[in-house]
């Protein structure tokens, strides 16, 4: 089991400045949430709380950015993509100012928050903008090498955190590049296409489906903004059927970016699983997975549902 | 509180003013030449913009990107043309430049846009937040051991915008005297709220803070305020040299400026129509009469 994503930001952050001095977290309020206190008690100097402000906690960052520093922004997504997202349009990304948004809580399990706080529409939104980087990590190992590497890189980065943690996926060999897409399984029936934690998910769903004699591919897409689609193409070149798995509305997110490439590229069937046309919820983790068909055995039910349609 | 300086002589204010005439003139003459822009911001600005840009920021026209240099942030972002004319007279781009004013492939966007024209701090536009922004370089400067001061300019109306509120106490908070926000209070925006029957104002619209005590609550949340006339070179700079003189581990300095939209011309001043109107070309003339062609 992999350490939570939040986890592994903030204690990944708390090494970068061991030795990087102009990384900043600049925190709206939320640090005991998304796990900014660590770095808070590590580096004091550092840390600059902003209050319960996180329009203002994004322009500050602009500012910061200006005059050379990395500021890492710490709040839910929800707060990013949708309070403030006229702050990360005109002062972020029309600037391409060097501001990195750590985006935690990202997705259904949220902790009880309810549908206030549930950010399924942030790959949609985030991805609709100009020369925003847009990424979602599988796994702690990926979660740090993305927060390195955009540390390293000019220009403006949402990461996408989940708050529970899940499977690992990859070992210490993992280098991230932006773009790329990673089979993680090949299978010659169906393609699932993930993003984030759930690309665990999907690969224990093909685990079902090879166990019910269908063989089912794994696509993991961690870069959702730059993407490769070249790669994305290609691999739905070998299967009738492309299913998108994703936290997140099934309307403009990875449903929509695989849709989008493979209309284009490689006309085929996409099913996308996620959710509807509608809200989040109070509820246990487990239990809005199932609710909008997110769990492996869920997957593998709506796979073998669709090919038994063709 | 107030605070006057006197400018250095008669030569100086008459430079000073001379330049805000033919600024004021270049502003009319742009937005008509573009056949669009805002006429009433830029022009109840333009005396602290002169005074900024010719006697109280220490820049380099020649190389923008100086890291000492002082910052400046136009949030009111819509008086993009008033910045633009003054930047030119100061030498940041050729006058004749002012013609691509929001043209195709121009640098000169209808809202400032720091991607495309050197010497341009932020882009801004999508009013209130250009304090935030200026909040960031303040703490980076003091971060970066830097005596640059940032002066961010907002108008009355844009207090509105509820963000400007998220960094005024942050400012307060972390102590940055480095940090100057001017406030143009024209009395008027957009449309604002019909004036009632009877009742007195600068402009034929309810002023955006009827009612409400501003420099009171700029004090109330830790800044320190200064009251000045807008349009009186001797208190701009005053005031400016005041808010330097905090230090980068002091109060933030509000100048609460007092100004009339459209300032400059008879037919602009106070007119709620002219906060984006274009001049006719018989309007356009009546400014060249009223203004000169700028020369002292």
């Amino acid at each position: 089991m992999t350490r939570p994503l939040r986890d592994v930001w903030a204690d990944t952050l708390v090494e970068i400045a061991r030795v990087n001095p102009d990384v900043l977290v600049l925190d709206a309020d939320l640090a005991s949430s998304t796990r900014a206190d660590r770095f808070a008690d590590a580096h004091p100097e550092a840390f600059i709380e902003m209050g319960i402000a996180e329009q203002g906690m994004v322009g500050t960052a602009v500012g910061l950015a200006t005059m050379g520093f990395v500021p890492w922004l710490s709040s839910f997504a929800i707060f990013f993509t949708h309070r403030a997202v006229d702050q990360v349009r005109m002062s972020v990304a029309q600037t391409h100012a060097n501001v990195k948004i750590g985006a935690a809580y990202a997705g259904l399990q949220t902790g009880f928050t309810g549908m206030t706080h549930t950010d399924i529409q942030d790959l949609a939104i985030m991805r609709a903008m100009p020369g925003m980087t847009v990424l979602a990590p599988g796994d702690a190992t990926e979660c740090a090498a993305m927060v390195r590497w955009a540390t390293a890189t000019p220009g403006p980065v949402y990461l996408r955190l989940g708050r529970e943690s899940g499977p690992d996926l990859f070992d210490e060999t993992y280098r991230f590049q932006p773009g790329r897409v990673i089979s993680l399984r090949e299978g010659a029936e169906v393609l699932l296409v993930s993003t984030g934690q759930q690309t665990a998910r999907c690969v224990e769903a093909a685990a079902l489906l090879a166990a019910d004699g269908i063989g089912a591919g794994v696509l993991h897409v961690p870069s959702v903004k730059p993407v490769d689609e070249a790669g994305i193409a290609e691999a739905a070149r070998g299967v009738p059927l492309v299913v998108t798995v994703e936290e997140h509305s099934i309307l403009g997110g990875l449903g929509g970016l695989v849709t989008e490439i493979i209309s284009a590229r490689a006309p085929r069937r996409v099913e996308r699983i996620g959710i509807g046309d509608t809200w989040g919820e109070s509820a246990p983790g487990a239990w809005l997975l199932d609710r909008h068909g997110l769990t492996p055995g869920r997957i593998a039910a709506r796979v073998r549902g669709a090919l038994a349609a063709d | 509180m107030t605070a006057q300086r006197p400018v250095a002589d008669r030569a100086d204010r008459a430079e000073l003013e001379g330049l805000a005439r033919r600024a004021r003139l270049l502003v009319v003459e742009s937005v008509a030449h573009a056949g669009a822009g805002h006429i009433g911001g830029p022009l109840s600005a333009m005396d602290i913009l002169v005074a900024l840009f010719f006697r109280v920021l220490r820049i380099r026209p020649d190389e923008p990107a100086w890291p000492e240099r002082d910052r400046f942030i136009l949030s009111k972002g819509h008086s993009a043309i008033g910045l633009y004319t003054v930047m030119a007279l100061r030498g940041y781009f050729p006058e004749e430049e002012l013609a691509t004013f929001d043209a195709a492939g121009s640098r000169l966007q209808g809202h400032p846009d720091m991607t495309r024209l050197p010497g341009l701090d932020a882009s801004t536009g999508s009013l209130g937040q250009g304090l935030s922004v200026g909040v960031g370089i303040a703490l980076g400067a003091r971060r970066r051991g830097l005596d640059a001061h940032t002066f961010v300019l907002l108008g009355d109306g844009e207090l509105q915008e509820g963000q400007v509120w998220e960094a005024l106490p942050v400012a307060a908070r972390y102590g940055l005297g480095n940090l100057t926000a001017i406030v143009d209070r024209n009395g008027m925006q957009q449309y604002g709220w019909p004036l009632p029957t009877g009742e007195a104002n600068r402009g034929n619209r309810r002023d955006p803070w009827s009612g409400v005590d501003l420099p009171a609550v700029f004090e109330a949340i830790g800044w320190r305020v200064l009251e000045i006339n807008g349009h009186d070179f001797d208190q701009i700079l005053g005031a400016c040299e005041a808010a330097r003189a905090a230090g980068p581990g002091s109060v933030p300095t509000a100048i609460l400026a007092e100004t009339v939209k459209g300032r400059g011309l008879s037919f602009t001043e106070g007119a709620s129509e002219w906060h984006s109107r274009v001049a006719t070309a018989e309007e356009a003339l009546a400014a060249r009469l009223e203004l000169g062609d700028g020369t002292p």
